[in-house]
């Protein structure tokens, strides 16, 4: 009988440590951060539209790595964004932070209205508006990622979001 | 005319999961009728008490899991994981021992995994280990088998029920009196007391091959899993494994020392060799899938079978040597996945 | 025969299914007269739709071309009958995606006039391969096995690769369909003339045409011509009667015993494969002047009173034809474009036949099946695929939208030929999950592109920003060195001139 007791004193004790072990291991040993930067960066959906609250998609990878930012702040990437950096890095599936996940849309400049201000020109962070001072201004449709801040700097409020779902 | 709309193929697909499990139910049916021949009608009762609780239990695990018990009843694959349990019962069984091994097998070992489909472990191994370890007398009850020439006791139909449900035998009977060991049990206790092998088939239990009833037993084991072969229900690759992972060692050993190993023979008709190559092992769901991935799966089986038998403590080794193949299953999977055509290297890894 | 023999290679898996055939194969082919209106889609082919080039109100005879090729990738549409274009508008037609697509339609006048003839033909053989090419673009002739990819364009691509030989497929393996078996009796003449045209476009001098062994009628007819016209050139070749034997890439794998390379072609193994209808619609085309304007259909199911095998001009509707075979019978609940494997399923009868339409299937709905099952993991499904995947995987990895697990496990390489759907125990409808699951996959890889151009457009942007704030610094550390050199007085008058400015 105490032989027993001691194998299984034993067994538990050993696994324990090992355990302790291993979780303090994983969560300390600094890990090849640069390669996970531009890991996680490709899980992002490169929309650029600041909505996390970084300007662009690899300073909130780079926060995301560093432990500065939650995974659960990209409202374009949605769920599915959320599922696969939660795989990749270990953590646990958080629900979105703010609001729905955007579906995909576009902007759409009414044409009727713009004054070509080329205010919105420089909000784009991809350069998907094309115009030029007094001229039309317009959006490639196919380069527009549907961040949303060109929205905002149309003093006219010629620019609306379209959905494409 | 307007018609439906349906997505290729349009042709019915003629296989049938129920239809399959309740083929390997009638395969089961001669060695069924040798064992109670030759063991008495106690493996029956532990037919129905196994039948009883496992089909109660999985209807109790889908009321509980939110899903109509029907789905899961139509399939008949608890009648199988009832039917295997009881063979690996001896037929002098509790009513208790059967039920816990069988909601074991029904409640942990298959639903809580996720049901049909999704069980790691092969559930009526998993049963049967439990109240293996749990029950340890009564799953070394085993009696003599009915040959003539040896001192068979005739136990009748209602003693038999009357210790199913009460665990008490009648009244000029002991334990001690209606126990024997099986031959696998002589077998490993003989050669571990350095008696030859040779001296050991002279005890009078000893048949041909195997154990006398055993045999016939794994006889019919055969001559079903055959007939399940034949009609394609199981493949060929797992019954090759295991005949091949087990014979091969143990023919091996046998013609270094043969007086001090069984020979496979011996092996391969005593305890569940055959009922665990064409039956247990080939549990679709936690074996490995693809076709070498089965060959190997089988041959782990197999040679775990025969580590058990020649090191081990227990007397036959089938249900652990299954669970421990079952862990292996991913592994085995990953590894031998077959060449894509088209493909240059043997499928591609990520 | 002194043509070197190649070893035969194995498919794996396969099913042999119940055939079907003797139904439609026991009368000879039935011609269809003309119908009173004829609607042709303008894409009949794979690739960009043809242009029409007719309007409203032309009179346009038989074999006339009314719509002219497009693009890098497509084929011509000739009128299949003489008569008046009346309308070029959208009709239902049996695509997969999207139920109507713009069709001219034309009004028979009965006479049936066609436009050329065949007399002062040049022969075939005094035309160089690329002018023979062009000639047979011309013709609208495309893939007629159910692909419809255009010959010329696949001639062409044949042409820049290394070819050892040509294959005519003949095999036709999928159940019910017989309309190639039918061809192979009773124009065997045309098909072997067909197969000298290709043989002499891509300069090759050999060509095996490869039939199922259960076509034993039109191994004999075709063996009788061959010897007639005596072309050691042509082998005939029998395979076993397996589906899907007739893919184009299990047939090369059958014929040469070589794997066609994922996403490749056969013309990467040496290979070219052809219908053997393709071909003789190219003999038609080149030797007779006859456009592709009809085709032989199979017609066949228990929803038809008379199965059978016609020949129809392209653009009469399937009701018409069904007409002819008798009409529908009490069981007539679904109607299947194409095989009872990898066919299409339409709503309704009106749609036109075209240049892909195979066979007409009218069957009564599939029995119901019970319940959908889990996954049981038997194997059944992974013993008889052609490809040799694992689907019981591919399914796993697909209810888990595994992008990568699935490409690695090969899901862009299956051809969706149905062969695991009719083992599943559990009755699991893989090949529509796995048609998903690509869909998916197309879908997730589009968005990753799309994100990695938007992630090149926005760096590129910083990258410009910056540039432009360096030229900004640098202007201004200039002027601020050209205005010290200056000396103070010039900074002074600077200052004098602007207070000026200001007071204005």
């Amino acid at each position: 009988m105490g032989s027993m007791w001691t194998a299984i004193l034993t067994i538990t004790l050993i696994s324990l440590v090992a355990g302790l072990a291993l979780s303090y291991a994983y969560r300390t040993l600094p890990s090849d951060s640069g390669e996970l930067i531009e890991q996680v960066n490709e899980l992002l959906p490169q929309t650029q539209c600041a909505q996390c609250g970084y300007p662009g998609c690899r300073p909130y990878a780079k926060a995301i790595v560093d432990g500065d930012a939650t995974i659960n702040l990209c409202p374009p990437g949605g769920d599915d964004t959320i599922r696969r950096l939660a795989g990749l890095l270990g953590n646990d599936i958080l629900p979105l932070a703010e609001g729905p996940a955007s579906g995909r849309a576009v902007a759409v400049i009414d044409e009727s209205l713009c004054i070509g201000c080329t205010h919105c020109l420089g909000a784009c962070p991809v350069d998907a508006i094309v115009g030029a001072q007094q001229l039309m201004h317009t959006i490639i449709e196919a380069e527009c990622t549907g961040c949303e801040l060109c929205v905002a700097p149309c003093p006219v409020d010629c620019i609306s979001m379209k959905s494409l779902s | 005319m307007d018609f439906v709309r349906r997505e290729a193929p349009y042709l019915a697909p003629k296989a049938d999961v129920a239809s399959m499990m309740l083929q390997v139910l009638v395969a089961l049916i001669p060695a069924a009728l040798a064992h109670v021949w030759y063991f008495g009608p106690g493996f029956l009762f532990n037919l129905i008490v196994a039948s009883i609780v496992c089909v109660g239990a999985e209807a109790l695990m889908m009321r509980a899991r939110g899903r109509d018990p029907e789905i899961a009843l139509a399939d008949f694959s608890v009648l199988v994981t009832a039917a295997l349990l009881a063979f690996a019962l001896p037929s002098l069984t509790p009513w208790w021992v059967t039920a816990t091994g069988s909601l074991f097998a029904v409640v942990v070992a298959k639903h809580l995994y996720g049901g049909l489909g999704f069980n790691v472990f092969n559930p009526a191994m998993a049963g049967y280990v439990v109240i293996l370890v749990a029950f340890p007398m009564d799953m070394n009850l085993w009696v003599a088998p009915r040959m003539g020439d040896i001192d068979y006791i005739d136990l009748t139909v209602l003693q038999t029920l009357n210790y199913t449900l009460t665990g008490s035998l009648p009244e000029a009977l002991t334990f001690d009196a209606l126990s024997r060991a099986t031959p696998l049990d002589a077998m490993q206790s003989g050669l571990r007391n350095m008696r030859t092998y040779a001296e050991i088939r002279t005890n009078p239990m000893m048949g041909d091959f195997g154990g006398r009833g055993w045999e016939w037993i794994g006889n019919l084991f055969a001559f079903g899993g055959f007939w399940l072969l034949i009609k394609k229900i199981i493949r060929w690759q797992i019954p090759a494994g295991v005949f091949a992972g087990l014979l091969i060692p143990a023919g091996l050993m046998y013609i270094i020392a043969p007086g001090s190993n069984a020979s496979p023979g011996f092996h391969l008709f005593s305890g569940a060799t055959i009922l665990c190559a064409f039956f247990i092992a080939t549990d679709p769901v936690s074996a490995a899938t693809s076709p070498k991935g089965r060959f190997i799966y089988g041959c782990g089986i197999g040679f775990l079978i025969f580590a058990i038998r020649k090191w081990g403590s227990y007397a036959d080794g089938v249900a652990f040597a299954v669970l421990m193949m079952n862990m292996a299953t991913p592994a085995i999977d990953y590894i031998t996945r077959p060449h894509i055509v088209g493909h240059l290297t043997r499928g591609d890894r990520s | 025969m002194s043509a070197p023999t190649y070893d035969l290679g194995k498919l794996h898996g396969g099913l042999r299914l119940q055939a079907h055939k003797k139904i439609s194969t026991a009368k000879p082919i039935r011609h269809i007269p003309v119908p009173r209106q004829l609607i042709l889609p303008i894409t009949q082919h794979a690739g960009d739709p043809a242009q029409p080039i007719v309007s409203i109100g032309e009179r346009v005879f038989k074999g006339q071309l009314i719509a002219e090729q497009e693009g890098s990738l497509g084929a011509p549409v000739h009128a299949s009958s003489s008569g008046r274009v009346v309308a070029i508008e959208p009709w239902p037609v049996s695509r997969r995606y999207g139920d109507n697509a713009p069709c001219i339609v034309i009004e028979c006048d009965g006479k049936d006039e066609a436009i050329g003839t065949a007399d002062n033909l040049p022969g075939y053989e005094t035309l160089a391969p690329r002018d023979l090419l062009s000639r047979i673009l011309q013709g609208g002739i495309v893939g007629l096995g159910g692909a419809v990819f255009p010959t010329a364009q696949k001639l062409m691509q044949a042409m820049s690769c290394e070819l050892e030989f040509l294959i005519l497929n003949g095999v036709e393996c999928e159940p019910y369909i017989s309309c190639d078996d039918v061809l192979m009796r009773e124009y065997a003449h045309e098909v072997i003339a067909g197969a000298q045209i290709l043989l002499h476009a891509l300069d090759l001098d050999l060509c095996y045409v490869v039939i199922e062994s259960d076509k034993p009628v039109a191994i004999r007819r075709l063996g009788e011509v061959l010897a007639q016209l005596d072309d050691a050139r042509i082998v005939l070749k029998q395979v076993p009667t397996i589906y899907p034997s007739g893919g184009e890439d299990q047939l090369v794998q059958l014929v040469t015993n070589r794997e066609v390379p994922s996403g490749g072609l056969p013309t990467d193994v040496g290979c070219l494969v052809q219908n053997v209808g393709t071909a003789a619609a190219i003999h038609n085309w080149i030797n007779n002047n006859q456009p592709l304007v009809s085709r032989i259909t199979t017609v066949t199911g228990d929803g038809v009173a008379r199965p059978m095998n016609v020949e129809a001009r392209l653009g009469t509707t399937i009701a018409d034809i069904i007409e002819v075979a008798g009409g529908y019978t009490d069981r007539a609940e679904q109607l299947i474009i194409g095989g009872p494997m990898t066919g299409k399923s339409v709503t309704s009868d009106r749609v036109p036949l075209v240049k892909a339409t195979n066979c007409i299937l009218v069957i009564s709905k599939s029995p119901s099946v019970s319940a959908e099952l889990p996954c049981i993991r038997c194997g059944d499904c992974a013993a008889v695929c052609p490809i040799q995947l694992l689907p019981q995987q591919l399914f796993w990895y697909a209810c888990a939208d595994d992008e990568a697990k699935m490409r690695s496990y090969g899901l862009t390489d299956c051809i969706e030929c149905g062969c695991c759907d009719l083992v599943c125990p559990s009755h699991i409808p893989l090949t529509a999950d796995f048609r998903t699951a690509k869909a998916r996959i197309r879908e997730l890889a589009d968005e990753k592109a799309r994100a990695a151009r938007a992630r090149l457009r926005f760096e590129a942007r910083n990258e410009r920003l910056e540039m432009e704030q360096t030229l900004r610094d640098e202007e201004l550390a200039q002027q601020k060195e050209s205005a010290r050199k200056a000396g103070p007085d010039a900074i002074a008058e600077i200052l004098k001139r602007k207070q000026e400015q200001d007071e204005d």
